[in-house]
């Protein structure tokens, strides 16, 4: 279907977002890259009175390393995610997440501050900052604030975003040489929604017991899903295939899938557990993966 | 806020401008203003790829582009593609291997081709399925399309090497 008649607003600073929000009233909507806003508005889902741009605001551009994080703009593409080599080092889960998302021409727009701001329940990158214990930076005219990623992600595309204040920037934790960051999913098709997807983020000592582990799902309920009980199995444990079938065990009080298009909750626990046990096998020591 | 907007871009190298409805995107303004109607509109909602065009040398699905955002921008379609030879010996591999038949999906595929040769001289054959697995294609069944950016990646390494 064509877009419906709306108007459009084109922004190069915040300050003249904050006066473009005055105007143009609470319906408006900001645009980044449009990937998922634009599709939605083909199938009329929704309706803004206008569009505002925010495409040109450099500040939101960029991605650069502190001692501690890894401070990435709320523009950066799914694209550049994939081989900015800043991600690769210090953020590697980012870097293999980004080819999972849709298709190379959408990557090429989809920005990074949308996907955040979106919170589908099935998409990659809202599990990926939780997983990594990512900081997310809004801005509205009245300031900064900062909000953990497990507080900022409320429910099915739900944010702590209040109105008039955006996402600016993701701040992650750098990573250490005990940092294991992996992610996997099912899809039907490739460049699909996952099915149900793991972002896994553990930390590794020398002699392979787990001194840190984040275990969050994807795909398999109402937002990014911390699998507490299965991390906590797993933390203090070294990992053996024998600990990684406790946490797989312990999943069944971690999850509580709802039916969806894909299939119902005994598809998505059992696609659960099959991809905890195919993210966290390659981190063994090489003598019990040969096992 | 408006809901007609001037934006002056390049299209195939020429310089344009044009005033627009912001309700139009990328490929309706390629089509109704300029004429250009390589780039065909399927979907209109970003999953069926046949709409690829490149936007500042990246491609795009342009259903999901909004003409009033592009003022500055450098566009390039089929019909640039095919006039500066950039992509001249894919088009003959597509008629070679018989890898066009209805032609709806392949001014999209081939900007989707074209970005493997650029980006991915060493793509195997499971990376150009991945890679155009956003580029629907309802007549072909895809393999000679594989083997068609396949035969040009090959030729173009040899003639690297030579
Ligand atoms: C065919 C197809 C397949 C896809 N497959 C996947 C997939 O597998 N996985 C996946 O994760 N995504 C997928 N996507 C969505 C894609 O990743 C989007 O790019 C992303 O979800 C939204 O980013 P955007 O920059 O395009 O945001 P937009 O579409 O511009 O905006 C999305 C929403 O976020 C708001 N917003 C945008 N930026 C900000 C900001 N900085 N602060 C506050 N609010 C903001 C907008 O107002 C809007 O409500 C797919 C899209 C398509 C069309
Ligand atoms: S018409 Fe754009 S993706 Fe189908
Ligand atoms: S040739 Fe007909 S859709 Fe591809």
């Amino acid at each position: 279907m064509k877009w419906p008649a709306m108007g459009y607003a084109r922004v190069d600073s915040l300050d003249g977002l904050w006066r473009a929000l005055d105007a143009a009233g609470p319906e408006a909507q900001i645009l980044a890259g449009g990937q998922s806003l634009l599709a939605t508005l083909s199938f009329r889902l929704s309706e803004p009175s206008g569009l505002i741009d925010i495409t040109r605001i450099a500040s939101l551009k960029g991605i650069g390393v502190t001692e501690a994080a890894l401070r990435i703009g709320a523009l950066t593409r799914h694209a550049d995610l994939a081989r900015d080599p800043l991600v690769a080092r210090h953020a590697p889960l980012l870097a293999q997440a980004a080819p999972l998302i849709a298709h190379p021409a959408i990557r090429n727009r989809g920005t990074i501050g949308g996907s955040l701001a979106l919170a589908d329940p099935a998409a990659e990158l809202p599990a990926c900052v939780v997983a990594l214990g990512a900081t997310i930076v809004l801005a509205s005219r009245s300031g900064e604030r900062r909000v953990a990623a497990s507080d900022f992600f409320k429910g099915l595309f739900t944010t702590d975003l209040e109105p008039g204040e955006i996402v600016v920037a993701v701040e992650v934790p750098v990573a250490t040489a005990a940092s294991r960051q992996t992610i996997v999913e099912v899809t039907r098709r490739s460049g699909d929604y996952a099915m149900a997807g793991l972002a896994a983020v553990l930390s590794i000592q020398a002699d392979g017991g787990v001194a840190d582990c984040r275990l969050v799902f994807f795909g398999v309920g109402s937002g990014a899903e911390i699998a507490q009980a299965a991390s906590a199995a797993l933390i203090g444990q070294q990992l053996s295939d024998a600990s990684i079938a406790a946490a797989k065990a312990a999943l069944a009080d971690d999850l509580d899938p709802p039916s969806d298009l894909h299939g119902g909750p005994e598809l998505k626990r059992h696609l659960a557990g099959v991809l905890l046990a195919r993210a966290l096998r390659p981190f063994l020591a090489r003598s019990e993966q040969a096992a | 806020m408006n809901r007609r907007i001037d934006v002056s871009l390049t299209v195939n190298g020429e310089k344009v401008s044009r005033s627009v409805d912001t309700r139009t995107h990328l490929i309706d303004f390629l089509r109704s203003e300029l004429g250009l109607t390589g780039a065909h509109t399927a979907c209109e909602h970003g999953v069926c790829g046949a709409c690829t065009v490149r936007v500042d040398g990246d491609a795009v699905r342009g259903c999901l582009v909004m003409a009033a955002s592009l003022d500055g921008a450098v566009v390039e379609t089929i019909e640039g593609l095919s006039d500066t030879g950039e992509i001249r010996d894919l088009q003959a591999a597509f008629v070679a291997r018989n890898a066009s038949q209805c032609g709806y999906c392949t001014p999209g595929m081939l900007v989707s081709a074209a970005d493997i040769l650029k980006h991915a001289p060493n793509a195997s054959r499971d990376d150009i399925r991945e890679h155009i697995s956003g580029n629907y294609c309802r007549c072909t069944g895809y393999q000679a399309i594989v083997d068609a950016i396949d035969d040009v990646l090959k030729a173009r390494r040899e003639s690297e090497a030579a």
